[in-house]
């Protein structure tokens, strides 16, 4: 009775040929939302289960495994998802963005530039960009169809026309290789130009909504804009409290209840590898950690 | 006759070496035109090269019908292997056929006889596995499209010499189109349907 309860990476070999054929397609055809018939997995939707779907398709013995929640490696769904890994696959896991072969992320894309050798596997909760705009499925895969993408257009215009700017903050739209509208997950537009021309490869998992699509290596990806009103990342303007970082993506955290807060980097990583390397913020005089950055995920 | 018990064997890791085999395919369409090896060993019924078997082993099953060329279909080691091992049908329409198995490149059938998927559904398409007989040698073709860094050379020796011509309609048809991967013993190369090709001669 030694026979492991579960397959390697939990899916039995049915499903991952079913994932993996339609990985495949979604590569061929960039921004694509390819139909795949997702699996209940052994956490809740929106826990991220078709990130683990992909996952669990492409992951080898020979992986090391990152994941990331919102920037941060320490978080329970990223935890919980690691470890999920570690269980059923008995992979490698890390915590530094540059060690790692597979990066399944929760909203956000890593500081750190992504390399060669690496696929940026997303979790995806609304797969399709004109869904709040058109309810309908029959009639958004039309408009798919026909690059009919003027709806998309008109939302942005209404922001500009009651804001003044295009108030998308998170989610922003995007087309791919010149031709389908993608939604690039709920991460902040901030990281939108880190998609294009990306080195690594990007994959996309949704699973209650049953999505997979891709963006391939070196693949153009525009962020939806109008001449007078081009897309601008936004971040907002301090450094980071504790690395001192001016080009990271930052967490906004509340500190007491007589309104004090402190602005940090949302991705930990990022953040730990400044302040081992020397940088410091305004509110970072104590001794840091004891623990140096790279050990156990304990 | 050969008996199933002396058909040619499968993956002995059935698991794991899907897993790798899918890793160079994954790689091959991420990065078309790069030469990508396929390291896991299965049998290699009648005409069949190692790399395509091992794909056929990894992405086929009851869900993907075949379409199989006279090369192919001829062997009946072929036939019942795939049978024995993938389970997958057999199908004379090569219309309705999610993959292809191409022994004799000349033969190759017009690509409009295969599946093209549709506007709404561009996924529904027919991928080609044409065998060749060199990806590391012969014409120089000059790729661009997504997945290449700029331009990626590839140089091959392929029936049909006009294949990448015939692969221009996917410009035209895309977001349908036809998906190519060749193989050649355990090396692949994937052309997918969004890449470019221009033909630099000798």
């Amino acid at each position: 009775m030694n026979a492991p309860a579960y397959n390697f990476a939990y899916l039995d070999e049915q499903t991952k040929r079913m994932i993996r054929r339609a990985i495949l397609k979604a590569i061929a055809i960039p921004g694509y939302q390819v139909p795949f018939a997702s699996r209940e997995m052994p956490m809740p939707y929106g826990w991220g289960t078709g990130g683990v779907q992909v996952t669990a398709a492409i992951l080898g013995p020979q992986d090391v495994l990152k994941v990331i929640d919102q920037g941060s490696d320490d978080t329970t769904n990223a935890i919980s998802i690691r470890k999920f890994f570690a269980k059923t696959a008995g992979v490698a896991t890390t915590t530094a963005t540059q060690d790692a072969t597979v990066i399944q992320t929760r909203h956000r894309i890593p500081e750190a530039a992504l390399h060669e050798n690496q696929v940026l596997v997303y979790q995806v909760p609304i797969p399709e960009p004109l869904r709040f705009l058109e309810p309908r499925e029959t009639e958004t895969r039309r408009m798919h169809a026909l690059a009919e993408y003027g709806l998309m257009h008109v939302k942005l215009y209404e922001d500009i026309a009651r804001f003044g700017h295009i108030a998308t903050a998170y989610a922003y739209p995007v087309k791919v290789n010149a031709r389908y509208v993608m939604d690039p997950s709920p991460t902040p537009k901030f990281d939108n130009p880190k998609m294009d021309n990306c080195p690594a490869l990007q994959l996309f998992g949704a699973g209650r909504e049953k999505r997979i699509y891709a963006i391939p290596p070196y693949t153009q990806v525009v962020s939806l804009d109008f001449e007078d009103h081009p897309f601008e990342p936004y971040r907002f303007n301090a450094p980071c409290a504790l690395c001192g970082a001016e080009n990271s993506y930052l967490d906004e955290i509340v500190t007491d209840d007589k309104g004090g807060r402190m602005f940090v980097c949302s991705d930990t990583d990022y953040c730990e590898g400044r302040q081992a390397a020397g940088h410091h913020g305004s509110l970072s005089a104590a001794p840091y950690k004891e623990r140096a950055h790279g050990g156990s995920n304990g | 006759m050969t008996t199933i018990a002396e058909l040619p064997p499968g993956f002995a890791d059935k698991v794991l070496s899907a897993q790798s085999t899918f890793r160079s395919v994954m790689d091959a369409m991420a990065r078309p035109g790069s030469v990508q090896r396929i390291v896991p060993v299965a049998g290699t019924p009648g005409p069949m090269m190692r790399g395509t078997a091992a794909i056929a082993l990894t992405l086929f099953d009851h869900d993907t019908p075949l379409w199989l060329d006279a090369g192919m279909s001829e062997s009946s080691d072929v036939v019942k292997w795939l049978k024995f091992h993938t389970g997958a049908p057999v199908v004379q329409d090569s219309s309705i056929a999610a993959f292809a198995l191409i022994a004799e490149g000349t033969a190759l059938p017009p690509l409009e006889r295969f599946a093209l998927g549709s506007s709404e559904y561009p996924d529904r398409s027919t991928t080609l596995i044409l065998q060749v007989d060199g990806l590391d040698a012969g014409r120089s073709f000059e790729l661009r499209g997504p997945g290449i860094d700029g331009v990626a050379t590839l140089q091959a020796t392929i029936r049909p010499a006009d294949l990448f011509e015939r692969l221009s309609v996917n410009e035209a048809l895309f977001p349908r189109g036809i998906d190519v991967v060749l193989v050649s013993d355990d090396s692949v190369v994937a052309i997918p349907r969004t890449t470019r090709v221009a033909n630099k001669g000798s």
